[in-house]
Protein backbone atom coordinates (compact mmCIF):
# COMPACT_ATOMS: atom_id res chain seq x y z
CA UNK A 1 0.00 0.00 0.00
CA UNK A 2 2.66 2.53 0.92
CA UNK A 3 5.15 1.59 -2.03
CA UNK A 4 1.51 2.07 -4.30
CA UNK A 5 1.18 5.66 -3.05
CA UNK A 6 4.98 6.51 -3.50
CA UNK A 7 4.47 5.10 -7.39
CA UNK A 8 1.06 7.36 -7.70
CA UNK A 9 2.84 10.52 -6.07
CA UNK A 10 6.13 9.89 -8.40
CA UNK A 11 3.63 9.94 -11.45
CA UNK A 12 1.64 12.91 -10.46
CA UNK A 13 5.44 14.83 -10.01
CA UNK A 14 6.50 13.48 -13.48
CA UNK A 15 3.26 14.59 -15.18
CA UNK A 16 3.52 18.22 -13.36
CA UNK A 17 7.37 18.17 -14.56
CA UNK A 18 6.58 16.84 -18.21
CA UNK A 19 3.93 19.56 -18.82
CA UNK A 20 5.58 22.75 -17.40
CA UNK A 21 3.03 23.02 -14.21
CA UNK A 22 0.60 24.28 -16.62
CA UNK A 23 1.11 27.75 -15.62
CA UNK A 24 3.04 29.02 -18.58
CA UNK A 25 4.60 28.66 -21.82
CA UNK A 26 7.84 30.50 -22.95
CA UNK A 27 11.28 30.69 -22.84
CA UNK A 28 13.59 27.40 -21.39
CA UNK A 29 14.68 30.04 -18.59
CA UNK A 30 11.21 31.40 -17.97
CA UNK A 31 9.60 28.34 -17.89
CA UNK A 32 12.10 27.45 -14.24
CA UNK A 33 9.50 30.12 -12.90
CA UNK A 34 6.56 28.06 -13.01
CA UNK A 35 8.24 25.27 -10.33
CA UNK A 36 8.63 28.50 -7.99
CA UNK A 37 4.96 29.11 -8.47
CA UNK A 38 4.08 25.45 -7.95
CA UNK A 39 5.53 25.77 -4.66
CA UNK A 40 4.35 28.86 -3.72
CA UNK A 41 0.94 27.17 -4.34
CA UNK A 42 1.86 24.27 -1.56
CA UNK A 43 3.06 27.35 0.97
CA UNK A 44 0.13 29.16 0.55
CA UNK A 45 -2.13 25.84 1.07
CA UNK A 46 -0.24 25.81 4.71
CA UNK A 47 -0.85 28.84 5.07
CA UNK A 48 -4.21 28.65 4.65
CA UNK A 49 -5.23 24.87 6.44
CA UNK A 50 -2.26 24.86 8.69
CA UNK A 51 -3.52 23.79 12.52
CA UNK A 52 -1.56 25.72 14.56
CA UNK A 53 -0.35 29.74 14.25
CA UNK A 54 3.30 28.79 13.91
CA UNK A 55 2.82 26.73 10.87
CA UNK A 56 1.46 29.92 9.61
CA UNK A 57 4.58 31.67 10.82
CA UNK A 58 7.14 29.24 9.11
CA UNK A 59 5.30 29.47 6.15
CA UNK A 60 5.12 32.89 5.60
CA UNK A 61 8.76 32.82 6.85
CA UNK A 62 9.73 30.21 3.50
CA UNK A 63 7.56 32.02 1.38
CA UNK A 64 9.82 35.40 1.70
CA UNK A 65 12.88 33.41 0.61
CA UNK A 66 11.04 31.56 -2.31
CA UNK A 67 10.19 35.14 -3.93
CA UNK A 68 13.57 36.03 -3.21
CA UNK A 69 14.58 33.47 -5.82
CA UNK A 70 11.92 34.26 -8.11
CA UNK A 71 12.67 37.93 -8.20
CA UNK A 72 16.44 36.97 -9.03
CA UNK A 73 15.24 34.08 -11.89
CA UNK A 74 12.87 36.98 -13.57
CA UNK A 75 15.60 39.50 -13.38
CA UNK A 76 18.21 36.75 -14.86
CA UNK A 77 15.35 36.95 -17.72
CA UNK A 78 15.03 40.35 -18.34
CA UNK A 79 18.69 41.24 -18.04
CA UNK A 80 18.06 44.22 -15.23
CA UNK A 81 19.48 44.51 -11.92
CA UNK A 82 16.62 46.50 -10.11
CA UNK A 83 14.73 43.04 -9.46
CA UNK A 84 17.87 42.17 -7.41
CA UNK A 85 17.40 45.30 -5.19
CA UNK A 86 13.63 44.42 -4.83
CA UNK A 87 14.64 40.81 -3.46
CA UNK A 88 16.76 42.29 -1.07
CA UNK A 89 14.70 44.91 0.60
CA UNK A 90 12.14 41.76 0.27
CA UNK A 91 14.47 39.45 1.91
CA UNK A 92 15.33 41.78 5.14
CA UNK A 93 11.13 43.00 6.02
CA UNK A 94 10.34 39.27 5.68
CA UNK A 95 13.12 38.80 8.33
CA UNK A 96 11.98 41.37 10.56
CA UNK A 97 7.90 40.16 9.89
CA UNK A 98 9.30 36.96 11.13
CA UNK A 99 10.76 37.98 14.35
CA UNK A 100 7.81 39.78 14.89
CA UNK A 101 5.35 37.68 14.62
CA UNK A 102 7.44 35.37 16.95
CA UNK A 103 7.48 37.67 19.68
CA UNK A 104 3.73 37.79 19.26
CA UNK A 105 3.59 34.06 19.50
CA UNK A 106 5.45 34.19 22.31
CA UNK A 107 2.98 36.78 24.33
CA UNK A 108 5.70 39.36 24.79
CA UNK A 109 6.03 42.64 23.90
CA UNK A 110 7.21 44.30 20.73
CA UNK A 111 10.26 46.26 22.64
CA UNK A 112 11.08 43.48 25.36
CA UNK B 1 30.65 28.37 -22.62
CA UNK B 2 31.40 26.05 -19.00
CA UNK B 3 30.55 29.36 -17.12
CA UNK B 4 27.14 28.66 -18.64
CA UNK B 5 26.43 25.18 -17.86
CA UNK B 6 27.92 25.32 -14.31
CA UNK B 7 25.84 28.62 -13.79
CA UNK B 8 22.60 27.09 -15.25
CA UNK B 9 23.42 23.77 -13.35
CA UNK B 10 23.40 25.42 -9.70
CA UNK B 11 20.48 27.01 -10.62
CA UNK B 12 18.62 23.66 -11.57
CA UNK B 13 19.74 22.29 -8.24
CA UNK B 14 18.84 25.20 -6.32
CA UNK B 15 15.41 24.83 -8.05
CA UNK B 16 14.98 21.35 -7.10
CA UNK B 17 16.24 22.11 -3.56
CA UNK B 18 13.43 24.44 -3.11
CA UNK B 19 10.87 22.14 -4.58
CA UNK B 20 11.58 19.88 -1.99
CA UNK B 21 12.00 21.62 1.11
CA UNK B 22 8.24 22.85 0.72
CA UNK B 23 6.89 19.26 -0.30
CA UNK B 24 8.55 18.53 3.59
CA UNK B 25 6.92 21.74 4.22
CA UNK B 26 3.21 20.16 3.23
CA UNK B 27 3.84 16.62 4.14
CA UNK B 28 5.36 16.36 7.18
CA UNK B 29 3.80 15.70 10.59
CA UNK B 30 5.23 18.80 13.28
CA UNK B 31 5.49 22.18 13.72
CA UNK B 32 9.37 21.21 14.37
CA UNK B 33 9.74 18.62 11.76
CA UNK B 34 8.58 21.41 9.24
CA UNK B 35 11.06 24.19 9.87
CA UNK B 36 13.70 21.57 10.50
CA UNK B 37 12.68 20.29 6.94
CA UNK B 38 12.04 23.80 4.67
CA UNK B 39 14.49 26.44 6.47
CA UNK B 40 17.77 24.49 5.40
CA UNK B 41 16.40 22.94 2.30
CA UNK B 42 14.61 25.95 1.23
CA UNK B 43 17.53 28.57 2.56
CA UNK B 44 20.23 25.95 0.16
CA UNK B 45 18.11 26.44 -2.78
CA UNK B 46 18.17 30.03 -3.35
CA UNK B 47 21.24 30.53 -1.99
CA UNK B 48 22.29 27.85 -4.95
CA UNK B 49 20.50 29.69 -7.24
CA UNK B 50 22.01 33.34 -6.59
CA UNK B 51 25.42 31.62 -6.55
CA UNK B 52 24.27 30.74 -10.20
CA UNK B 53 23.05 33.87 -11.38
CA UNK B 54 26.91 35.71 -9.80
CA UNK B 55 28.67 33.09 -11.94
CA UNK B 56 26.81 33.86 -14.82
CA UNK B 57 26.78 37.57 -14.56
CA UNK B 58 30.52 38.13 -13.03
CA UNK B 59 31.59 40.88 -11.62
CA UNK B 60 29.02 43.87 -12.53
CA UNK B 61 26.44 45.07 -10.30
CA UNK B 62 23.61 42.02 -10.91
CA UNK B 63 26.48 39.76 -9.68
CA UNK B 64 27.30 41.86 -6.76
CA UNK B 65 23.77 42.03 -5.54
CA UNK B 66 23.85 38.53 -6.09
CA UNK B 67 26.14 37.93 -3.64
CA UNK B 68 24.60 40.12 -0.98
CA UNK B 69 21.45 38.14 -1.26
CA UNK B 70 23.59 35.37 -0.14
CA UNK B 71 25.24 37.04 2.67
CA UNK B 72 21.34 37.97 3.80
CA UNK B 73 20.31 35.14 3.40
CA UNK B 74 22.61 33.06 5.13
CA UNK B 75 22.41 35.61 8.21
CA UNK B 76 18.61 36.34 8.54
CA UNK B 77 16.91 33.07 7.37
CA UNK B 78 18.38 30.77 10.39
CA UNK B 79 17.68 33.77 13.34
CA UNK B 80 13.81 33.38 12.06
CA UNK B 81 14.03 29.86 12.43
CA UNK B 82 15.77 30.04 15.68
CA UNK B 83 12.84 32.43 17.18
CA UNK B 84 9.96 30.75 15.37
CA UNK B 85 11.13 27.40 16.87
CA UNK B 86 11.43 28.81 20.29
CA UNK B 87 8.31 30.89 20.63
CA UNK B 88 6.28 28.09 19.32
CA UNK B 89 8.02 25.46 22.09
CA UNK B 90 7.38 28.31 24.81
CA UNK B 91 3.55 28.26 23.58
CA UNK B 92 2.99 24.73 24.41
CA UNK B 93 2.53 23.58 21.02
CA UNK B 94 2.66 20.45 21.23
CA UNK B 95 4.86 18.09 19.85
CA UNK B 96 4.42 15.06 17.49
CA UNK B 97 3.15 11.47 19.39
CA UNK B 98 5.88 9.40 17.92
CA UNK B 99 9.02 11.65 18.99
CA UNK B 100 11.01 10.35 21.08
CA UNK B 101 13.13 13.02 23.12
CA UNK B 102 12.75 16.27 23.96
CA UNK B 103 15.48 17.97 25.65
CA UNK B 104 14.67 21.62 25.99
CA UNK B 105 11.74 20.80 28.50
CA UNK B 106 13.74 18.31 30.52
CA UNK B 107 16.98 20.87 30.76
CA UNK B 108 13.67 23.33 32.22
CA UNK B 109 13.03 21.27 34.68
CA UNK B 110 16.06 20.44 36.09
CA UNK B 111 16.99 24.26 36.32
CA UNK B 112 13.07 25.06 38.38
Amino acid sequence: MKIFRWILGIIILSILAYFNFFVYEGEIIFKLINVILFASLFVLYRVIFGPSAADRIVSIDIFGVLIIGLLAIIGLFYDESFYMDIALIWGLMSFIASLAFAKILERRHLDD
Amino acid sequence: MIREIIGYGLIYIGIAFDFFGVLGLVRLPDVYNRLQAATKSVTFGTGGILLGIFILQGFNNFGFKAILGIIFIFLTSPTAAHAISHAAHRSNIKLDEKTVVDQYAEDNENKE
